[in-house]
């Protein structure tokens, strides 16, 4: 091993060397205001996400520990993008009085988060994947509990560290029954050695259920909800965008490489789970009145079709996961920097505070409009060629009435979405929110966003990159 | 540039000029110039079409253009059109042009209100042009989901309910349609290849038999419920009787018109077999459209909702006419299509204006409109004297055509089920009639409406445009019927030769 083989792992150097400065900065700063941090991060993370697009040499390291090839790649520059916009739109929320001497902490627990779902998404072995989670996990339950003057913030801290506990230690009873009955934790081998007796087929479930709780698939859902109304905003966007899509990533390089030999067993506890995530994920947001939860409810079940591209088992399946992934981001964080920029000014967060929206901000009214369009699949946005791509990806294996039910649970989730719509546009009130204007790093995101709806769809080159360097079973 | 890709990138040209308008006065000039180029160009494609014909050009599909999409996918942007699809674009033309005209006041967010509206069009315009399934199922989708604003927004009555209704029963249909076509499209090369999504590649294949059995009611009833089919097809009174008066126009003339087009574009071409075996079943479903639906707006008080469950009775018609699948009825349909979206759009916009002025749609409170309002009343007979189908207008024609036809065949159950469409035409005679009488004529009711004012030159341009259409159609049916039959060819040649 030489010094140029570290170049592997130039996403996480990158993002070791911004924390440092990040932190350097912080100490050297002296007591003068620190809100310029805020801004000189966004800007260094910029050139990072950008960095992380130069093409560069694949390969792997410490003996088939760290692997990195092109789609590896292009899963942390979809991370990478997320967190840009994320951190564009905390920018006013961080710059608040409670907050604005904690800045640095906020972005430094965001990154070593996303240092530890790089890692996970490189790992070649199971050694570096729990690492990697671990690394990913605990930082964010001190970001949920960030805001420490709420209770529930705190509250949502304490179950989230509680919930990763607990399935992380169903994973790694899992990993442990792995590595008993193959003699091994590297993938490759693992997978070679995998026959599908009952001890191996439990180990399988016990990693399902603890990747479940991280991508939060119904029955082991039930953590989100609360974690998401209580945590800040930004950390709940980041909560269901970049974790969710981390964790999903490599839950899908793991199935399709490590047990692909029992794909005959886990095709019927996806195809179960799949059903009970989307619809349980349905029926509650149908019932939600704080947008939070809501968008907690449906990111559930967003999850159920993100899992349409795992159980394909097939190339098209994991360039439409990684697809959607993107599409998501740019979707979700449309409704959540709409979400967080009226919960930062007005403190409303409920789906009445929204009636008659579109008078007063019609701006921030569209943007709402186009994400959730883009979330319930409407063309011509992206979300609708994301959505199509995962049915594709399961109708090319002949799961047609998995995909009809699908589709129809879009059309339920259309519903609920369509409820906020007609709040901000069809109904009228006087006690509307009244007209504000955004700050500079607010409007960027939102503009990134819709910008990514549309580019995103219409233009065939994205997916078609993302597919070229997909692989299948 | 294809003059079909002006059809989609003129309308979109019109939203974004729309958008820069200060208010009312200047979104509606902007939406009516717009709108009327669209219509030109939909007028010229029609002469450019009927010369090439001339010329002798014999391929399927004229104005031909194919551009890559999704390469890995076979995704194309394919575009081209027959004598249907024209004939369907100029309608849209036309009903997209006496739309805005009828909307003319729009005063309460016009803008948002051209623009959503014009959206719509752009998603009609696009689905007739498109021969790939992937585009022309975008494009449907396009279509539909303005709907709920425009209802929602600018209708009246229970609107939020209508609106959510009709968004969610058509999305719901639109999930069967998708299922269809991913499974047309996996099925699309059973002797190997690459799979695809072109309506024409497809058409040279067959698909097999059980795959057919699957996925033609599925895309069947994806387009039905557009078409108001039974037992689909109660989300269309609600849907017209709280919708405004121009989206009620287009939805009705032209949008339920998708529902027919996919029917036999997509699902009975691409699946013949299939749509021979199971067309028994939707003969009997639309047969119960046609009578229930003319049944339905005996009963009804409210002008919008009579002509919702007519348009029901009428839009049935057109698929029970495709169903018996020989050349006379389908050319039938088309005309009944045609010649239906012209006579409701018509209905809907004279009922908007008598709206405006008597402030109720009740029948029992309106009478001797004749006396004060005589040019919407005249208008308002002559729509109804086309649907109840008068010969020298458009609907005798087009329903003359589709019951010779249907007739044609010999066996009982076709001939029965024919007999009692056919009774449709005399209970279409008692509601048309029975609202002319109560309305139009007999002494003058309310004493509020002894001073209306008859039409603006804005409402005169949208009628008289609609009537001029109906007369031509009812006048020289031929001109027309020659067009569609052509291009009926190539449908009835597999659903005869393949079926049998």
């Amino acid at each position: 091993m030489n010094i140029e083989n570290l170049f592997l792992m130039r996403h996480e150097l990158l993002l070791i060397a911004f924390a440092m400065v990040v932190l350097f900065l912080e100490v050297s700063w002296g007591t003068k205001s620190k809100t310029p941090i805020i801004n000189i991060s966004i800007i260094l993370f910029g050139i990072i996400t950008l960095i992380g697009f130069v093409p560069a040499e694949t390969g792997s390291l410490f003996g088939g520990s760290f692997v990195l090839d092109n789609i590896r790649i292009m899963m942390k520059n979809v991370l990478n993008i997320g967190v840009f916009i994320i951190l564009l739109q905390a920018s006013y929320w961080l710059r608040t009085d409670d907050l604005k001497t904690r800045i640095s902490e906020f972005v430094i627990l965001m990154i070593s988060t996303l240092i530890g779902m790089n890692f996970m998404i490189s790992s070649g072995d199971f050694l570096m994947f729990y690492l990697g989670l671990e690394l990913a996990t605990i930082p964010i339950a001190a970001l949920a509990a960030y805001d420490r003057l709420r209770n529930r913030s705190g509250e949502a801290g304490i179950k989230l560290i509680l919930m990763s506990a607990l399935s992380s230690g169903i994973l790694l009873y899992g990993l442990s029954m792995i590595y008993g009955t193959t003699g091994s934790i590297y993938f490759d081998e693992v997978a070679t050695r995998i026959s599908g007796n009952g001890l191996q087929t439990m180990a399988f479930l016990f990693f399902f259920a603890g990747m479940g709780f991280k991508i939060a698939i119904v029955p082991f859902h039930l953590w989100t909800a609360d974690v998401y109304e209580g945590a800040p905003v930004s950390v709940t966007s980041y909560l269901s965008v970049i974790s969710k899509g981390a964790a999903i990533f490599i839950f899908t390089i793991v199935m399709f490489t490590v047990f692909k030999n029992l794909a005959a067993i886990w095709h019927n506890v996806l195809y179960a789970s799949i059903l009970l995530t989307i619809t349980v994920g349905n029926l509650f947001a149908l019932r939600q009145q704080n947008l939070k939860r809501f968008l907690a409810f449906s990111s559930i079940s967003q999850a159920g079709f993100l899992l349409l591209g795992v159980i394909g088992g097939n190339q098209m399946g994991m360039a439409s996961i990684v697809f959607y992934v993107l599409v998501y981001i740019f979707s979700n964080l449309a409704a959540f920097g709409v979400v967080g920029a009226i919960s930062n000014i007005t403190g409303k967060e409920n789906i009445d505070d929204y009636n008659g929206l579109y008078h007063t901000n019609p701006k921030l009214s569209l943007v709402m409009l186009i994400g959730l369009f883009s979330l319930a699949g409407i063309p011509p946005v992206a979300g609708f060629f994301g959505k199509f791509f995962l049915f594709m990806a399961a109708a090319e294996k002949g799961l047609y009435i998995l995909v009809l039910l699908a589709v129809i649970n879009t059309i339920i989730s259309l519903y609920y979405y369509l409820l906020v719509v007609r709040a901000m546009f069809l109904v009228k009130s006087d006690t509307a929110i009244p007209h504000f204007k955004n700050d500079t790093t607010t409007r960027i995101s939102l503009l990134l966003c819709v910008a990514g709806i549309f580019v995103l769809g219409l233009a065939s080159f994205f997916f078609e990159y993302i597919r070229e360097l997909s692989f299948g079973m | 540039m294809n003059i079909l890709t002006l059809l989609i990138i003129i309308p979109v040209i019109t939203v974004i000029a729309i958008m820069f308008s200060k208010d009312l006065k200047q979104a509606r000039v902007v939406s009516a110039i717009g709108m009327g180029i669209q219509l030109g160009v939909a007028i010229f494609l029609m002469f450019s079409y009927l010369a090439a014909r001339k010329a002798g050009d014999t391929t399927e599909m004229l104005f031909f253009q194919d551009v890559m999409w999704f390469k890995s996918l076979n995704i194309h942007y394919t575009i081209g059109v027959d004598g249907i699809a024209v004939a369907m674009i100029l309608l849209t033309g036309i009903v997209m042009f006496a739309g805005i005209f009828a909307s003319w006041n729009m005063e309460f967010l016009s803008r948002e209100f051209f623009i959503s509206l014009i959206l719509l069009g752009t998603g009609v315009f696009g689905f007739f042009i498109s021969l790939d399934l992937f585009t022309m199922f975008l494009f449907y989708e396009v279509a539909v989901i303005p709907m709920y604003l425009l209802i929602g927004i600018w209708g009246s009555g229970p609107k939020e309910y209508s609106a959510m209704k009709l968004t969610l029963m058509l999305m719901g249909a639109s999930a069967f349609l998708l299922v269809g076509i991913l499974g047309i499209y996996f099925n699309s090369a059973p002797q190997g290849g690459a799979l695809t999504f072109n309506i024409i590649e497809i058409a040279k294949v067959q698909i097999p038999v059980e795959a057919q059995r699957l996925f033609f009611p599925l895309t069947f009833v994806g387009f039905g419920v557009l078409g108001a089919l039974f037992p689909f097809h109660t989300w269309s009174p609600d849907g017209h009787a709280s919708a405004p008066t121009a989206v009620s126009m287009l939805h009705a003339g032209v949008l339920m018109k998708l529902g027919g087009y996919g029917c036999f574009r997509v699902a009975m071409y691409l699946m013949p077999e299939a749509a021979n075996e199971m067309a028994w079943i939707f003969i009997i479903l639309t047969s119960i459209s046609v009578v229930y639906g003319a049944f339905g707006a005996i009963v009804q008080k409210d002008l919008k909702y009579i002509n919702a469950y007519s348009s029901v009775s009428h839009c049935g018609l057109v698929i029970f006419a495709l169903l018996m699948m020989n050349k006379t009825s389908m050319d039938g349909a088309i005309l009944q299509m045609i010649s239906h979206g012209l006579m409701t759009a018509l209905f809907f916009a004279l009922i908007g204006m008598i709206y405006g002025r008597t402030h109720t749609r009740n029948i029992n409170e309106m009478g001797g409109l004749m006396r004060v309002i005589p040019f919407l009343s005249v208008c308002y007979v002559i729509a109804g004297l086309a649907s109840l189908g008068l010969p020298g207008l458009s609907g005798f024609v087009a329903e003359m055509t589709v019951f010779v036809g249907s007739f044609q065949h010999a066996d009982t159950f076709h001939r029965v089920v024919t007999v009692i469409v056919c009774s449709s035409i005399v209970i279409t005679a008692v509601y048309i009639l029975r609202v002319v009488g109560k309305i139009l004529l007999g002494p003058i009711i309310d004493e509020h409406h002894q001073h209306l004012t008859d039409a603006t030159w804005t409402e005169k341009i949208s009628t008289v445009t609609l009537i001029l259409a109906i007369a031509a159609i009812g006048i020289a049916p031929l001109w027309l019927s020659n067009i569609i039959s052509d291009s009926l060819t190539p449908i009835i040649d597999r659903l005869t030769l393949l079926g049998h």
